[in-house]
């Protein structure tokens, strides 16, 4: 009974309004509510999207590459229900979808754009039958809540509802979903000079989907991704359509490429850094262009793009004034996520471009979110950055793991320190950070979380949830 | 001279078993004792002689299987050679199962080398998986329990974590590695964790097992080398106490 939907949308609103009143930042609680109520909600609310809508998912990535996606939207003035603050799993996009609802079935918003959890991908298509989904990357991470990365894969292969798949062409695992299939459209990098000398330590995906011979390698931008073919079945990269050449990455604070679609092509500068998140804006360009968004639209959206929350971003820090006395003494301070090796190994090729010697605040947390094996961090290349160590400060739920990694890296013990207290660790980090330099922090996903909170109660940061 | 060889090294990797090797070798280096490491991948011959310690991590299953067949046709009779003569063979997580008889999937049956006699049955059941801690039950002269005099059982924890959907089962010939303290361990239902005989230890603690327990990692060292564990220089120890006891909290114990 299609009526029946409207009590229950007002009830999971009052149950949000109470926990926003009690101090509670889960955006997701009357989402979850909701979907108990009504297993079809998110069918019943998707359906009234007069665009439909389009789905995003990866390893690394999803959040940036959604919000860039987003801008696009905006700019082609396309508006949007968006889980903009994250939540991506049922009830965050429940949530998302509950709040632009509105009486006589109504919905504010022409299109859903909506980052989805790897593991709830197949169920969130199944219910909205979206338009699009984009599929980034599939690297290790959190294997003791996702299981292996086949598993994912196949899951995927299996029969994911969607009248159109964009796909990269560089992962090689994500790339052969588009087997069989009608409309793929294919993104991918085509700069020769990005080339890493090989695979990763932590690469996957390094055997044939179809027959499990090696692949060949031609050229490894990034992990497992890059141009590849089996040198026994023939199966190799198809060719993207939507493709960045001429990139330039500048160190920790942009990067640019030019972007090019069957509709022309463009240079993008991005107010964001790494190889990474050039991929990310590729992704955005391909979903957008899969949904035929203009091509000026498309670079408009994402040209001088900047942080999304808790990736990248800067805030400003002050010191305790006790050292002070001429006036007041900041450090600027630089988040960068990190949460699986694939991810965390990006991060630091991006900190290795810049020069001089670095401070550091790891944060390594096991919540559930984070994924409670920690063992990932000995999968990271920690060697890249570990010359380049002025001091780390280590905090945490595991801080001495992460310090241990440190020192088993090759930093020095005496430029280590241990405080599980994240508030001590990061006066301790910034206090110790050299005049001028910035202090980057390396936080787990909760610990990201977390260290906001911190910053926000501090004054220093704005609060994410708007 | 510590040699230690990895088997598949590309492909039974998934839970960060390169940290295992790395602390083997920074603890050898830092006492002066030379380090060498080789690898043998698909297809590639495996030296019976040449190896003081032969390491085989977990793979994902596609990748298990291959190195299986490849581990039974290629390597197996290397690896009884070099047990025979004391070598260490090191197998974690998923080369534990394969230094068994067999895992079974199903109507499916891979077989192991047999150095362990344990059988593996993947199960109906939900994985296996979370923090865990063991008391690890290893001869005389183990543990830096035994290394002080005062052979507190307590001292002998290995803290991990797992993530398997086997259960295996121990033969009559094999004794467990240890008893659970926190965790699933073996099947979910035994109390034991692990298996060993001699210097072939398997156990589910994964990845970074040797990380989280740094006087494992000298028993391993030690017993290659054939001396005991308290021949070994001692090392500023700070950190990996610190990385260890955090485990131990994590599991509870």
């Amino acid at each position: 009974m299609a009526s029946a939907l409207e009590p229950k949308l007002a009830l999971a609103r009052a149950v949000g309004a109470l926990s926003r009143l009690r101090g509670g930042g889960a955006t997701s609680a009357p989402g979850k509510l909701l979907v108990a109520l009504d297993r079809d909600a998110i069918a019943t609310l998707g359906a009234r999207l007069g665009r439909g809508s389009a789905l995003v998912s990866a390893t690394n990535g999803k959040t940036t590459t959604t919000a860039l996606a987003a801008r696009i939207f905006e700019h082609a003035g396309i508006r949007l229900v968006h889980n903009r603050a994250g939540a991506n799993m049922a009830g965050g996009i429940a949530a998302a979808l509950l709040a632009a609802a509105r009486p006589h079935k109504q919905i504010a918003g022409e299109l859903g754009l909506f980052e989805v959890d790897e593991l709830w991908l197949d169920s969130i298509a199944s219910q909205l039958g979206p338009r699009a989904v984009l599929l980034g990357n599939l690297f290790r991470d959190q294997l003791d809540r996702y299981g292996e990365l086949e598993a994912i894969a196949a899951r995927w292969a299996e029969g994911l509802r969607a009248e159109r798949l964009v796909l990269n062409a560089d992962d090689p695992l994500v790339a052969d979903l588009g087997r069989g299939r009608d409309r793929t459209l294919y993104f991918g990098l085509e700069d020769e000079s990005l080339a890493l000398p090989g695979l990763a330590h932590a690469a996957d995906a390094k055997h044939c989907r179809r027959c499990g011979a090696p692949y060949f390698f031609e050229r490894v931008y990034l992990g497992h991704l890059g141009h590849y073919r089996c040198p026994s079945c023939g199966q190799q990269r198809p060719e993207p359509i939507v493709t960045a050449t001429d990139v330039t990455l500048q160190g920790v604070r942009s990067a640019s490429f030019t972007l090019r679609t069957p509709a022309g092509s463009g240079r993008v500068a991005l107010g964001l850094p790494g190889l990474y998140n050039v991929y990310n804006a590729l992704a955005a360009a391909a979903l957008a262009s899969a949904l035929e968004v203009e091509l000026n639209s498309i670079l408009a959206g994402l040209d001088g793009a900047t942080a999304a929350f808790g990736r990248a971003e800067a805030v400003t820090l002050s010191l305790a004034s006790a050292a002070a006395g001429a006036g007041p003494l900041t450090r600027e301070l630089r988040i960068l996520l990190v949460k699986n090796p694939a991810g965390a190994n990006e991060v630091l090729r991006t900190l290795a471009l810049e020069p001089g010697q670095h401070d550091l605040l790891g944060v390594l947390n096991d919540n559930i979110a984070d994924g409670r094996d920690v063992s990932w961090i000995w999968d990271a290349d920690f060697e890249l950055l570990a010359p380049r160590v002025r001091q780390m400060s280590c905090s945490g739920t595991r801080a001495a793991e992460l310090a241990l990694r440190m020192k088993y890296a090759g930093v020095a013990e005496q430029r280590i320190r241990v405080e599980p207290d994240l508030s001590r660790a990061l006066a301790a980090a910034a206090a110790d950070t050299a005049d001028g330099a910035p202090l980057y922090a390396l936080p787990t996903y909760t610990a990201m979380l977390a260290l906001r909170e911190l910053l926000v109660a501090r004054g220093e940061a704005n609060s994410a949830w708007g | 001279m510590l040699r230690v060889c990895a088997l598949y090294p590309d492909l039974m990797n998934i839970y960060a078993d390169r940290g295992n090797l790395l602390v083997l070798e920074r603890r050898c280096l830092w006492r002066g004792i030379g380090f060498e490491l080789s690898a043998s991948g698909l297809g590639e011959p495996l030296d019976a002689e040449r190896h003081d310690l032969y390491y085989l991590g977990g793979g994902q299953d596609r990748d298990q299987r291959l190195c299986a067949a490849d581990l039974v046709e290629r390597k197996r009779e290397a690896l009884h050679t070099a047990a025979a003569r004391g070598a260490v063979v090191l197998g974690v997580c998923g080369g534990y199962q394969l230094l068994g008889h067999s895992y079974t999937l199903g109507e499916e049956q891979i077989a192991g080398v047999g150095l362990l006699d344990v059988r593996t049955v993947r199960s109906e059941g939900p994985r296996l998986i979370g923090n865990v801690a063991i008391e690890a039950s290893l001869p005389d002269g183990a543990g830096p329990a035994a290394q002080r005099g005062t052979a507190a059982a307590r001292d002998h924890v290995l803290a991990g974590f797992e993530n398997h959907g086997g259960r295996t089962q121990l033969g009559a010939e094999a004794l467990a590695l240890g008893r659970v303290l926190k965790g699933h361990g073996n099947d979910g239902r035994s109390g034991l964790e692990g298996a060993r005989r001699g210097s072939i230890v398997g156990t589910y603690l994964h990845g970074p097992l040797l990380p989280k327990n740094a006087w494992f990692a000298d028993w391993l060292i030690a017993r290659a080398l054939a001396i005991d564990p308290g021949e070994l220089a001692p090392l500023d120890d700070r950190l990996e106490r610190a990385a260890h006891l955090g485990a131990r909290r994590a599991a509870g114990v």
